[in-house]
């Protein structure tokens, strides 16, 4: 799948890996749309990609808000046309500091399944429809080694985050006839303000930059021979080919 | 013909009249039995508009209305207008027909949409009065996340509650043309169209600003539909000309397919792919070029929609029909049942 006049949502565009993923992939002749709930965040990385001579917009939304999808969804491709590519890069670690499965509220869990799991799903329901039709289109969930490893205190953030990586291998299995492609990235530890959040003791000296990261995810966008349909891939193990 | 009142819970079991238009045969069905009714080698065309939240309210000069997108943006001239339809106080309980007058607009006037949204009328049809060219105060992503945060969908007095955005869509809308649902298409499920492509049929789309189905003028609505655009991909103008040469039927999903495919043809002689306007309205005595049957909605045998489906099959053909979807209790409008208007369209068991 080629960048090039490549229409693209990204959600959680406005820091760290989404923020990356929408520079690069405008640098490399996408379209992008951003979906953040801060407008001033939002702005700044908008008029930077601009700035850069790239396309790009944003919408001010929360993707756990049931009655923002559709909006999403039309506004972006009033926009820029048809979505060929989302990455769903969007969420919340729930309360922080992280606390045990005893100590969290049932309303955090929801939460936190809101903007990670159902969110997501709802946004490419939309979108994906339109993908099939046109047999072209790719959907990317951004997800993490809590999806498969059981720490204590991630509890919220992993359960949403493994019941995404099966989404993405039900809605592969379900629409592989037809073209469109889903991949669940496990992008490693980053240096970002979401890890610090998560982890204020880390040395930030020992996390990837986001940058480095978005380069490999827009690598297996391209290559559909190395990155398969339903596949979840390991950002940290991935080689980029030129 | 009674209406149905709420979006049905089950997109796919909205009842399906399969009308042979040669024979006449006619059989009862289920929206999703809709690969019996077609043969590997046809086509089903559907229109991927999304539907706007088209229904603002606001006023002009102190006074409540409802402003209607027509149509959408017309880059004509190099600068951006719109369409509206206006409608005087009051909201979608009444029916248009029965809505008080809107107050009288001179060319320079402005009407307050809300989310800072503001129309400066820049021209008023000869047509009638409530229709108007204006220009939006925003632009860009501005003007979409206004229509979207204080925009509504258009509502209809027969449904029983108002209607939300995700209720007036298909199951593959994309780029937000129409204005009110391109509704044939509504009872399409992707269990359905899989299955159509398992069947062999091929699916195709184009898109088309599917426009206002009443205005509540009668010189207005005697004029509708207004000119709307359309873009045709140019894979589907390969996949319909493939399919016509090996003997496939092409099958519109709606009357907006109809007019966009048939409009094109029209104009070129042959079908080119690209994005245009239509102004084609088509008649008893249409003579179709491009497409072979069509997939309806329901519609009271004195709506103009009807006269279209004179150019499918003939009037007996059409009354029949008509009368056993009545006897058998069908619903009409954009929530109902369909029928599929088509050479075959009965199925094999006929």
């Amino acid at each position: 799948m080629s960048t090039q006049h490549l229409n693209t949502l990204i959600t959680g565009g406005s820091r760290g890996l989404g923020r990356a993923l929408a520079e690069n992939l405008a640098r490399a002749g996408a379209r992008v749309v951003l979906v953040a709930r801060h407008q001033e965040a939002l702005d700044e990385v908008v008029a930077g990609i601009r700035q850069g001579g790239g396309v790009a917009h944003g919408i001010v939304a929360d993707v756990g808000d049931k009655h923002a999808i559709y909006d999403i969804a039309g506004e972006a491709a009033a926009l820029v046309g048809p979505i060929d590519l989302v990455v769903h890069n969007a969420s919340t670690l729930g309360r922080t500091p992280l606390r045990l499965l005893l100590d969290t509220e049932c309303e955090d869990l929801e939460r936190v399944l809101q903007v990670n799991l159902v969110g997501p799903f709802r946004l490419t329901k939309v979108l994906a429809g339109s993908m099939a039709l046109r047999g072209r289109g790719a959907v990317v969930h951004i997800s993490s080694d809590a999806a498969v490893e059981a720490y204590p205190e991630w509890g919220a953030y992993s359960v949403a985050k493994a019941a995404q990586d099966h989404l993405s291998r039900v809605w592969a299995a379900e629409l592989a006839d037809v073209s469109v492609r889903f991949l669940s990235v496990d992008p490693g530890e980053m240096n970002t303000a979401m890890h610090a959040a998560a982890l204020p003791d880390a040395d930030p000296t020992t996390l990837t930059d986001p940058t480095a990261v978005a380069e490999r995810i827009i690598d297996m966008v391209r290559r559909p021979d190395a990155a398969p349909n339903g596949a979840r891939l390991s950002a940290p193990s991935w080689e980029v080919r030129p | 013909m009674n209406a149905a009142t709420r979006p049905p819970m089950n997109r796919d079991d909205v009842r399906l009249l399969g009308v042979d238009t040669q024979s006449g045969h006619i059989m009862h069905r289920r929206m999703h039995d809709l690969p019996d009714l077609l043969q590997p080698g046809d086509v089903v065309v559907v229109n991927d508009a999304a539907t706007l939240p088209a229904s603002l309210h606001g006023e002009l000069n102190g006074q409540p209305v409802e402003a209607r997108i027509a149509a959408g943006c017309d880059r004509r001239g190099g600068a951006d207008h719109w369409h509206l339809v206006l409608f005087g106080s009051g909201d979608w309980h009444t029916p248009t027909e029965d809505r008080p007058e809107p107050p009288s607009v001179v060319v320079g006037d402005e009407l307050e949409l809300g989310c800072g949204l503001l129309a400066t009328v820049i021209g008023i049809s000869p047509l009638s009065s409530r229709l108007l060219r204006v220009r939006f105060n925003l632009a860009g992503q501005a003007l979409w996340s206004s229509l979207y945060g204080c925009g509504v969908p258009v509502q209809y007095a027969y449904q029983q509650r108002s209607l939300d955005l995700w209720s007036v869509q298909t199951v593959y809308g994309s780029q937000p043309w129409a204005v009110e649902m391109p509704s044939a298409g509504r009872p399409l499920t992707w269990a359905t169209l899989l299955a159509l492509r398992k069947r062999g049929v091929h699916l195709a789309s184009l898109t088309h600003a599917a426009g206002l189905s009443a205005t509540g003028d009668p010189e207005l609505d005697a004029a509708l539909p207004l000119p709307e655009r359309y873009h045709i991909p140019e894979r589907t103008v390969q996949v319909i000309q493939a399919a016509k040469q090996q003997g496939g039927q092409i099958i519109a999903v709606g009357t907006s397919v109809v007019r966009a495919l048939e409009g094109n043809q029209r104009k070129h002689g042959h079908l080119q792919a690209g994005d245009d306007i239509t102004d084609l309205r088509i008649a008893a005595t249409f003579r179709r070029h491009v497409v072979d049957g069509i997939l309806t909605g329901m519609h009271n045998r004195d709506e103009s929609h009807f006269e279209l489906l004179g150019a499918f099959a003939s009037d007996q053909v059409l009354t029949d029909s008509w009368n056993t979807a009545v006897e058998a209790g069908y619903l009409c409008h954009e929530f109902g049942d369909v029928s599929l208007l088509a050479p075959r369209g009965s199925g094999n068991d006929t």
